[in-house]
């Protein structure tokens, strides 16, 4: 009598947890399922409008094949200048807070502001930058997309750059000061050095991240047709020309979103992958 | 200190001055260093202010116009001036419910999975893989969305859904209309989609954070694997599974492109999950290169307002949990 209750009970135990893991594989499976899928299926579409001319050519009026040069061009431009704004004012404001900082006021309100930041709607992003750049300058340009693009790199460059800091033995700091270093140049000489990879791996993470940013530029940067250099004039680029190709009725242009979707997935992957490694040899 | 620093011992009047000299020139680029790091620390706290105080400046007109009433007022129409935000807001909720919903469980489960059952050469690269899935822009969502998962659920989800509750009371009305394809739920769906690897690579991290030993303890007892986990390392780990699930939440709250491209973009509260609807950010991507007048884009601006107050709430919330875990944990 005893035992058999006992074994009934173990027996429901067993089953409970048979259920539970079950269900934990599945779900692993359905996540890693939705990975293969998404990426399977932008392959497959993506690879068959992938030519020569679209490196090539500009982006063409409806109904005609053509390329995606000046979106691509638009995208680098803004993508260059966006990092070039964003990554000093990032690294200093990740050096003050985990150098000078470590347990003051302002280093912990700026850490929990940071986060916040960190996760932020990109679309209030563009709104911002619309309403200090675009609006009194009366015209769309790429500036204000690089701007809009460079305050989504800040906080991903601060959040790594405070935590490969924070990484670097304080003995090294230490060491540095009794040979008479001074402050400034020990965070430079020894300290940047030592948290190289990591800051180099935050550049990377933040450059992945703006390079398929899209709701940002709508508004900013809007979009052109044609090739341009010109940074105080509406600039194209691959993420907006995919959202206005996508959604438009015609088949050459949605093949061309499809292309530009592939392009910017094996850019950003490729990107992750390279900061992965970084950080991962150490 | 930094008197050691030069090379020179012997004191004569040239080098005294020279020694003076450097000195000076360090504690001079000493101090210029600290304060430009401490201005950039500024200027992010100066970011967030000033991005609110743009869109509070942006959205007054709207706000003066149409009062509090603009936040249950249905009515979109760019025709006749008349703005409320109940629809986004509505729509803004809703998806969000839905993908946490979805999520939640099945991240948690997956962050069990990596934790606990996965043998130990497969753990590294899943959970990189799931990790890459965060990286993937929302765009790449987006198009997905519109070409293959919309017209897959137009065709097999929906019309099952439908038929399925048809003559239940209550859940019909929920799942009512004509099947789209586009709507709610798809948009909800995506973003679960989204938001998952969030979810999972922080639960992954917290449930790694638990002590082996009262695991061991409690395997010592007899316990199952899923008894350890629901009964250990659940209730140790509460408030940092709680904290990645509002990250997540914060996320799919503002997440725009994913969502613009599968809502539908209907200014409608319906009672369907099935119908068309938008978000917030799904409003804003659509219509505001597009809007004429200065109250449709100040009221579209007052939409950003209001996302961004209640982004910045479940975010703070998040990262006050999290920020507590890490205190905890030294």
């Amino acid at each position: 009598m005893a035992t058999a209750a006992t074994s009934s009970l173990y027996a429901r135990r067993r089953r409970g947890d048979r259920v539970a893991t079950g269900l934990a594989y599945a779900a692993a499976a359905f996540g890693l399922g939705w990975l293969i899928l998404i990426l399977g299926v932008l392959v497959y579409e993506g690879i068959g409008g992938l030519s020569l001319a679209v490196f090539t050519e500009n982006t063409p009026p409806p109904g005609s094949a053509g390329g995606l040069l000046n979106a691509i061009a638009g995208s680098i431009i803004m993508t260059v200048l966006a990092v070039l704004i964003g990554t000093p004012i990032g690294i200093l404001a990740g050096t003050y807070m985990a150098e000078y900082g470590r347990h003051d006021k302002l280093a912990m309100i700026v850490r929990f502001i940071n986060d916040i930041l960190l996760s932020a709607p990109s679309v209030v992003v563009g709104l911002f930058i619309y309403e200090i750049m675009v609006a009194p300058m009366g015209h769309f340009s790429g500036y204000a997309g690089s701007v809009a693009l460079a305050v989504i790199v800040i906080p991903v460059v601060v959040r790594t750059t405070e935590d490969m800091l924070r990484l670097v033995p304080d003995t090294l700091r230490e060491a540095a000061a009794s040979i008479g270093l001074p402050r400034s140049l020990m965070i430079i000489r020894i300290a940047y050095r030592a948290a190289r990879a990591g800051i180099i791996t935050g550049i990377l993470l933040a450059i992945a991240r703006i390079s398929g940013e899209t709701a940002p530029l709508l508004f900013t940067a809007l979009n052109n047709q044609f090739f341009s250099t010109n940074m105080n004039a509406p600039m194209p680029s691959l993420p907006v020309v995919i959202f206005q190709f996508a959604l438009s009725p015609y088949e050459e242009w949605q093949k061309l979103a499809w292309t530009g979707a592939l392009l910017i997935t094996v850019t950003v992957l490729t990107l992750s992958i390279l900061a992965r490694s970084l950080t991962a040899r150490k | 200190m930094s008197e050691v620093a030069l090379k020179e011992t012997t004191l004569s009047a040239g080098h005294a001055t020279s020694r003076a000299a450097v000195l000076r020139r360090l504690r001079a680029s000493d101090i210029l260093f600290k304060s430009l790091t401490r201005a950039a620390a500024v200027a992010v706290l100066v970011l967030l202010s000033g991005t609110i105080l743009s869109l509070v400046i942006g959205s007054a007109p709207a706000f003066k116009a149409f009062g509090f009433s603009f936040l249950t007022t249905e009515v979109w129409n760019p025709v006749t001036e008349q703005f409320g935000a109940l629809a986004p807001i509505y729509g803004t909720l809703v998806t969000s419910f839905i993908a946490m919903l979805i999520a939640v469980p099945v991240g948690i489960m997956i962050a069990f999975f990596l934790t606990e059952l996965c043998p130990m050469v497969l753990r590294r690269p899943i959970a990189i893989a799931i990790e890459l899935l965060a990286g993937i822009p929302s765009i790449i969502y987006g198009i997905w969305g519109l070409f293959v998962f919309a017209p897959f659920v137009q065709k097999y989800i929906q019309p099952a859904l439908i038929d399925t509750f048809e003559n239940v009371p209550i859940l019909n009305s929920l799942f009512e209309g004509p099947p789209y394809g586009i709507g709610i739920l798809t948009a909800g769906f995506i973003l679960a989609i989204m938001v998952l690897p969030f979810i999972t690579a922080i639960s992954r991290d917290v449930f790694d954070a638990v002590p082996a030993v009262l695991k061991e303890a409690t395997y010592g007892l007899g316990c199952t694997t899923w008894e350890v986990f629901k009964h250990v390392i659940l209730p140790y780990t509460r408030v940092g599974v709680l904290g990645g699930v509002m990250l997540g939440l914060g996320r799919a709250l503002g997440e725009t492109m994913a969502v613009t491209f599968v809502i539908g973009n209907a200014h409608k509260v319906s009672a369907s999950i099935l119908a068309p609807g938008t978000t917030i950010s799904a409003s804003i991507a659509n219509e505001f290169t597009e809007a004429v007048g200065d109250l449709y884009t100040s009221s579209l601006i007052a939409l950003g307002l209001i996302l961004f107050f209640i982004t910045f709430v479940v975010l703070a919330i998040a990262r006050y949990m999290l920020m507590r875990l890490q205190q905890r944990a030294g």
